[in-house]
């Protein structure tokens, strides 16, 4: 298991310098110069050449890249070429957004999945099973824009019970934060729920086809207890990589959601970034997703080890 | 008093009928076998005893399991009945077991299940019972996983699990059919102490006749649904009476005979071949180790011979064929067809390849299902420089059809329509249509029915005659390998331990591996197949 875990380690520090070279280069050559886009076009070569050399863009290529990394390591991402801040603190206060969004629609749509799609698999054919496909589907079919504005005119503006937007803020104590996430969160989770549930259920009933369940059975175990005892655990492991997918996608991909619901979180910090040519930002914040999703594999690679022993040999 | 009695049982899933008025009884500490051909209802017969029928199962008639009416039990008191009255050991040990569970724990499951015993005694009871299969507690500790086991290890566990609580019957649905005849007759031997010390009934699904012969104290012989013969095992074998019942023993011992080969004048020629494979690190700057699959083979096929190749699983005949069909490079050695070499510059060479084609064991795995048999049956000659069109094709389908029994006419239909004889009928057209110099048959008639193999051997020695068949034949199966080749080679971990006239080596095995796979492989005793 030791060992396991330790290969995977290695694998992750690899994947993040080879990342952070390939966003380097693919930003460094997209076109658009950020010190003439910030001077407009009207600006003197002089004066621009001032600015990137304040920018620091004069120096060569692998220095800038060396001095990015570099600085990451320790924690500091560089100024933006616009709002002449801490890159750090711009995404820190929108990962204080993005992170518990993210964390509350995976919850969300885990708990409503997982019964959804067991449920479904144990009755498969039947009507229950018919019903939770076919919401399910609905899940997938419906925008989930679309849905969190219903969800903000019935919930926010007829019953009052929520604010149709904007993020109160973690000072006020963690409910309250809670409280204006529970919007964004619920509309992020439609999709991802009824994905997950339909990964659940077909992968269980593969699960329940298999010949150790009739064993379980001759046991003497209960239809429902050999579901629960042998087949939910065999189950998992294709849902768990489906749910590492998505909490890679929820921290990056709330960008609509985060644009209904005024939330200022990192999918628009990218979005007013690349508008504006602010590449430092952009790429810090795509190291940071990338750095989260490779984060992420590797968790799920821990977890399906700790699922299948098959993965962790013995020493 | 029997423990199991099931009068008059009849059975239909979904409107089809599977079961006939099916009547047996096992008494305590007696073995009775139910056997016959695929589609006879053997194994629903086992099932509708368990209670596990499928849910559009429909069953009249009555089962007695000691005193316990199970046809009419309701699901609460079937649960209570499986496990600890009747345990159940099933066919495929690989996959029999959960992957993610222990073996302590599995065993242990089916005391707790019945909440027979607290856990700390279960725990007991199943290193006991590990035990008692064989599996001791050095070797075997009770967090080993399944995977950790090999197939003979992983059926004792099953086979720890049925009995954990001392059922009165025990029902074990073909469970040595995947296991190598040496640990067949390990299993079997300990399924027949077991009834002696338990004094439990077994009720034994099989196939395999001679496993029958040597196991059961009567026999049930089973046909479409009905029980066609039934009776004590000596008195059964001795005076057969229902034509059935005859034709599957004889079907079961059933011999060809060989045109003789030609003078030798080789064909193949497998020199020092060496096969490695790359096992993973152990750490991560070990050296990497590799396992020798095949270790230093040499043999010779000759045009027109007839080659068997035995071997328990593992041993390496796989490897091999793989390597002489030119589908793996080999690490040393060399391997020779007509002359040339099978694999050269990492590819199979197509020139030669197109001498040689293979048929496998698995008729309905081995065809692409959205395919009609003549487009599957033309396959290979994509081998060729300029396969023949339109009406030349057309007659080779034909030619390669009816030479093995089939109908022109069946080239439009799809693989679904045959039956798993005819799917190997159409697998061995395939392998004929471009008029190989050589054949390897990869256990092609290992998944058949008796009476079905029976025809695929006539078969078999029939294309020798017409067509002067060089075949390269891989079995586990000795009968089979007995009748249909002229000479056998015997492999083990990697290396040829005895080749010779097939004949000479059966009757007077040199290598002590050879007599013990002969010692160990049932055989039907002498007044069935004198009947």
């Amino acid at each position: 298991m030791l060992r396991y875990s330790l290969k995977r380690l290695i694998s992750l520090v690899l994947s993040l310098v080879v990342a952070s070279l390939v966003i380097f280069l693919v930003i460094e050559v997209a076109p658009g110069d950020p010190a003439s886009f910030m001077l407009g076009i009207n600006a003197q070569p002089d004066t621009v050449a001032a600015l990137r050399s304040e920018l620091g863009l004069d120096v060569p290529k692998w220095q800038r890249y060396l001095d990015w990394a570099g600085g990451m390591l320790i924690g500091d991402f560089g100024t933006s070429y616009t709002y002449r801040t801490p890159v750090s603190e711009m995404i820190a206060d929108r990962l204080w957004v993005s992170l518990p969004l993210a964390l509350f629609a995976l919850t969300i749509s885990t708990l409503v999945a997982f019964p959804a799609g067991i449920y479904a698999a144990s009755r498969r054919g039947r009507a229950g099973d018919a019903a939770v496909m076919g919401a399910t589907q609905l899940g997938v079919a419906i925008p989930n824009f679309w849905f969190a504005m219903m969800m903000v005119l019935v919930f926010a503006i007829n019953l009052r019970w929520f604010s149709a937007g904007g993020f109160a803020g973690w000072d006020k104590g963690i409910l309250a934060g809670l409280h204006s996430l529970t919007l964004p969160a619920i509309s992020l989770a439609l999709p991802q729920a009824a994905i997950l549930a339909r990964v659940m259920r077909s992968s269980l009933l593969d699960i329940l086809g298999e010949d150790f369940m009739r064993t379980a059975r001759a046991k003497g175990l209960s239809r429902g207890q050999a579901l629960w005892r042998h087949g939910v655990r065999n189950a998992l492991i294709p849902v768990l990589t489906i749910i590492g997918l998505q909490f890679s996608f929820l921290l990056a991909g709330a960008i609509i959601i985060e644009q209904v619901f005024y939330l200022p979180g990192l999918g628009r910090l990218v979005f007013q970034a690349i508008s504006s040519r602010d590449l430092i930002v952009v790429e810090s914040v795509v190291m940071l997703l990338v750095f989260s999703v490779i984060t992420v594999n590797f968790v799920v690679d821990l977890a399906y080890a700790l699922v299948d022993p098959r993965l962790r040999r013995r020493s | 008093m029997s423990l199991l009695e099931i009068d008059n049982l009849s059975l239909a899933i979904g409107g089809t009928p599977i079961l006939n008025e099916v009547s047996l009884s096992v008494a305590p500490g007696e073995i009775v076998a139910v056997t016959g051909e695929s589609g006879s209802g053997k194994s629903m017969t086992a099932l509708a005893v368990m209670g596990l029928l499928p849910s559009d199962a429909r069953a009249s008639g009555a089962i007695d399991l000691d005193g316990a009416d199970i046809l009419s039990s309701t699901e609460a008191e079937m649960c209570r009945l499986r496990g600890s009255a009747v345990g159940m050991v099933f066919q495929e040990p690989m996959t029999a077991l959960n992957p993610v569970m222990t073996i302590g724990d599995q065993v242990a499951e089916t005391i707790l299940v019945h909440k027979a015993m607290s856990p700390e005694a279960a725990r007991q009871r199943a290193r006991e019972m590990l035990d008692r299969v064989g599996l001791p507690a050095g070797r075997f500790p009770m967090s080993r996983y399944p995977h950790e086991l090999s197939g003979g290890q992983r059926q004792r566990v099953v086979i720890a699990m049925a009995i954990a609580l001392r059922p009165k019957l025990l029902i074990a649905d073909e469970p040595t059919t995947a296991l190598d005849v040496t640990t067949q007759a390990q299993i079997l031997d300990l399924l027949k102490s077991l009834v002696a010390d338990f004094e439990m009934g077994l009720l034994m699904i099989t196939h395999d006749l001679a496993v029958v012969a040597h196991l059961a104290d009567r026999i049930v012989v089973m046909r479409r649904g009905d029980v066609v013969e039934t009776g004590e095992t000596a008195e059964l074998l001795a005076h057969m009476q229902h034509p059935y019942t005859k034709m599957l023993f004889q079907a079961s011992t059933h011999k060809v005979s060989l045109p003789v080969p030609p003078a030798p004048e080789p064909l193949l020629q497998v020199r020092n071949v060496v096969r490695d494979y790359r096992l993973p690190r152990t750490r991560l700057f070990a050296p990497v180790e590799h396992f020798r699959a095949v270790n230093d083979v040499s043999f010779v096929l000759n045009r027109g011979e007839r080659l068997g190749l035995v071997g328990e699983s593992g041993c390496g005949k796989s490897t091999l064929t793989r390597a002489v069909l030119g589908l793996e490079p080999v690490q040393s050695g060399a391997i020779l067809l007509d002359g040339l070499p099978v694999h050269a510059g990492g590819a199979p060479d197509i020139s030669v390849r197109r001498k040689m084609q293979v048929v496998f064991q698995d008729p309905f795995g081995s065809f692409n299902p959205r395919h009609r048999v003549d487009r599957l049956v033309t396959e290979p000659f994509h081998l060729l420089d300029e396969p023949p069109r339109g009406a030349a094709r057309k007659e080779a389908i034909a030619e390669a059809l009816t030479a093995v029994g089939l109908h022109p006419d069946d080239a439009r239909k799809y693989i679904h329509e045959f039956s798993g004889g005819q799917r190997q009928r159409i697998a061995i057209a395939r392998a004929l249509i471009i008029r190989p110099e050589l054949i390897v048959f990869d256990e092609a008639v290992s998944a058949l029915d008796v009476s079905v193999r029976a025809q695929i051997l006539d078969l078999l020695a029939e294309l020798c005659g017409a067509y002067d068949l060089t075949y390269l034949f891989i079995s586990h199966d000795l009968s089979v390998v007995r009748t249909v080749t002229d000479r056998v080679l015997v492999m083990r971990a990697g290396q040829i331990v005895e080749q010779g006239d097939t004949e000479a080596v059966f009757q007077n095995p040199q290598h002590p591996y050879t007599r013990s796979l002969i010692a160990a492989a049932p055989q039907l005793p002498e007044p069935a197949l004198a009947s």
